[in-house]
């Protein structure tokens, strides 16, 4: 195994491995993304409450901005927050630089092209759909698409940016596994999970957005799209998750981690399960039973493959629990870790045919999203943001107590949102079993729908505070006089 | 195996994501590789034209500006020979195309609205065989109704915050229909749902091309059904509207 984990000296010098602006602005822009994400679920749910301050305007139209709010967590936060994280943990890593810092600048300017397109096109695109022009060019290449959003979730980037962003995929693997073919077998857990997701995100980027387009309609192409709404999770978003866990925490507790072969029954189970479930997205349609039945069971599987998972890692923090109150993001990983769990077993339930019948198309399941993407992997990403800026801008943070107030508004936030949104699905499930007639299911609603905005607001608050935090710390600003908080002060200024 | 490059990127990365395909995205794909795939204009019917017809009808120049003006079928009069009889069927079967033709294109005009504008994320398009669905939206989806280019993608849906669509052609007029997406409100009260006035010129009586295109495509979902339309058989289900 690598020393390189260590946090310890490095056998070649960290200049010629990181390039820290590189980082930096990575995490400038998933940051700027995530507050436009936010805007954009914050006038959903303001919506819901029949508040919407900007009701009536075509631009900002609640129905474009539902898919600007899942695209840009997909793609501008989380995307650009992960490349972020793994130009610092490959190289260090592996002891190599990346493949071309060149082509890690050109990939850095074209996501950001391709994400801003793609929120350009899903709100300006269906203002056009009807432009003489438009009709004529679709007609005449007999494109089936809109020139707006594609209707598959997080697939709706617009047609022509596919082929885009799946060549920017493709360099994106090459110009980190550069580094890792470098570097001597066998590899360290990390680097499997990057390995395998350089694989998997292409592939099922392109599955998803070409073949249901393009290829086949109706229902076989609801079965691909199940496989790509679930891969993209447990393929792109999971793999990169568990890979900076690996990294971060045995440096940050220093000491290794606590069973090799739960890590690899950990990768592996994942590696086989997880792409198998896409179809229980969609029990209960006209897509074979059989089928259903399969990724119902190899859901309920993969939950018992993450216990093995969490499991390993509370047995790394055993010994070290103290850190869990005087290392912040040790704080933000274990939490999100919790979270992770209760995601899962709560998969584990509501994959099954009878949860089925009451919560789908429910609340609960935009609650479930919610936990995932914000409670595990925003959350994971903020810790290792928590972590890396000192390091990345050489000076402590300006304010040890907004640090706090990022986490215990972000933590508290979202796992209000979830309590919420489960009772709030269970109670939608019952309405419309019980054939009331539908407007009882939205008032019915209301007063959860009440509390998810406030809990919204409580996760975009905890956001804002980061982000005047950094500021503040970027500019320069003497950290604040405000005693010492353990868990921040650890960190130091790298 | 476990641990080396090649196992990882050959087994775990292609081989476990190409096995996975296969099993739970080629074999539907064979599975119903005998059910063809219609085109939009296959699946234009009668009703369709009927209430496309209707747009007409009642928005004669929104709908002119919009798509221009559909034919009438000639009259066949009472003295006409057979021959002429003949010739006027003919001319009326010609008419009856085009105006087919143009449905279809309506259609995928509507469909596109129906995604640009997100509707798909608050309303489903498939009725499931369980908790009371048939009863309240009407027959349980099967696989056929989806072998469509207007299914590319498919629009199943996750999200039920107003009712299913995929039963919801002919159940309420145009009218309402164009009220509603002017302003939801006016015809259901409480509706959480956003109005989208940008599919009208100023009021509910002049939508545009958008505009019409969309209730075109509305209205003919579930229009293919024997049962069309179908009207919730209890009272407490209708509700007010």
């Amino acid at each position: 195994m690598n020393t390189s984990k260590q946090d310890g000296p490095l056998s070649v010098p960290h200049a010629a491995l990181v390039d820290e602006w590189l980082v930096r602005w990575y995490f400038y822009v998933a940051l700027a993304y995530l507050v436009l994400s936010m805007l954009g679920g914050l006038l959903m749910a303001f919506q819901l409450l029949l508040a919407n301050p900007l009701d009536g305007i075509e631009w900002f139209s609640p129905g474009r901005w539902r898919m600007v709010h899942t695209n840009a967590v997909a793609y501008g936060f989380l995307a650009n927050a992960f490349l972020g994280a793994l130009h610092w943990a490959v190289p260090r890593l592996t002891l190599h630089p990346v493949g071309s810092r060149a082509l890690s600048y050109f990939i850095f300017g074209a996501w950001q092209l391709i994400v801003l397109a793609t929120a350009g096109g899903l709100i300006f695109g269906p203002s056009l759909q009807d432009q003489p022009w438009v009709m004529h060019l679709a007609q005449r290449w007999r494109l089936p698409m809109s020139l707006g959003a594609q209707a598959l979730e997080w697939g709706e980037t617009p047609f022509w940016i596919d082929p885009l962003a799946l060549v920017g995929l493709v360099l994106v693997g090459w110009n980190f596994m550069v580094p890792i073919a470098r570097s001597p077998a066998p590899l360290y857990v990390t680097l499997w999970y990057f390995m395998a997701m350089f694989v998997w995100t292409p592939l099922t980027v392109a599955m998803g957005n070409l073949l249901p387009e393009y290829v086949v309609a109706g229902t076989s192409a609801g079965a691909i799209g199940g496989l790509f709404i679930h891969d993209l999770v447990g393929l792109f978003v999971t793999p990169l998750g568990w890979g900076l866990m690996y990294y971060f925490v045995p440096i940050m507790l220093k000491k290794p981690i606590w069973s090799h072969g739960l890590s690899l029954v950990g990768f592996w189970g994942l590696a086989f399960f997880y792409p198998l479930q896409g179809i229980h997205h969609f029990l209960y349609t006209p897509i074979p039973m059989f089928l259903q039945y399969g990724a119902v069971v190899s859901t309920i599987a993969v939950e018992l493959v993450v216990a093995t998972v969490v499991i390993n890692f509370f047995g790394t923090l055993w010994g070290r629990g103290r850190t869990f109150f005087d290392n912040l993001p040790i704080r933000w990983f274990y939490t999100g870790m919790v979270y992770y769990f209760i995601t899962c077993f709560q998969c584990a339930l509501q994959v099954t045919l009878t949860f089925q019948k009451l919560i789908h198309f429910s609340d609960w399941v935009v609650g479930h999203a919610h936990l995932v993407m914000f409670g595990v992997f925003s959350m994971w990403l903020f810790g290792v943001m928590t972590y890396l800026f000192p390091r990345l801008l050489h000076r402590p943070w300006y304010s040890q107590r907004l640090c706090e107030w990022h986490f215990w508004l972000s933590a508290a936030g979202v796992f209000i949102m979830f309590l919420d949104l489960a009772l709030a699905g269970m109670f939608q499930g019952y309405y419309w079993a019980s054939l009331q007639p539908w407007q009882a299911s939205v008032d019915g609603s209301q007063g959860f729908w009440q509390v998810r905005a406030v809990a919204g607001l409580m996760m975009f608050g905890g956001v804002l505070c980061m982000i005047y935090n950094l500021l503040m710390t970027v500019r320069g600003v003497p950290a604040q006089p405000e005693g010492s908080i353990p868990s921040v002060a650890a960190l130091g200024s790298g | 195996m476990f641990e080396s490059k090649s196992g990882i990127l050959f087994v775990a990365g292609i081989g476990f994501f190409v096995f996975a395909f296969l099993s739970n995205g080629l074999l539907p794909m064979v599975m119903y590789k005998d059910l063809p795939e219609k085109t939009a204009e296959e699946v234009v019917n009668d009703r369709l034209v009927r209430l496309f017809r209707d747009l007409q009808d009642r928005w004669p120049q929104p709908f002119a500006a919009a798509f221009g003006d559909l034919p009438l079928p000639q009259e066949v009069p009472l003295e006409a020979t057979p021959q002429q009889r003949e010739q006027i069927t003919q001319a009326n079967a010609a008419l009856e195309a085009r105006v087919r033709a143009k449905a279809a294109e309506v259609l995928r005009l509507g469909r596109q609205v129906y995604i640009g504008e997100g509707c798909w994320h608050c309303h489903s398009q498939y009725v499931r065989p369980v908790s009371n669905e048939s009863r309240r939206f009407g027959p349980v989806s099967r696989t056929e109704e989806y072998q469509n280019e207007l299914q590319r993608p498919v629009l199943f849906g996750t999200r039920r915050v107003g009712p299913d669509l995929s039963r919801e052609g002919g159940r309420r007029s145009n009218d309402w229909h164009a009220v509603h997406f002017f302003q939801p409100t006016l015809v259901s009260q409480g509706s959480p749902m956003p109005r989208y006035p940008w599919l009208f010129d100023g009021a509910p009586d002049k939508p545009n091309r958008r505009g019409l295109a969309l209730i075109t495509y509305v209205q003919w979902l579930g229009s293919w059904l024997p049962s069309f339309p179908y009207y919730e058989e209890l009272e407490e289900v209708r509700g007010e509207d």
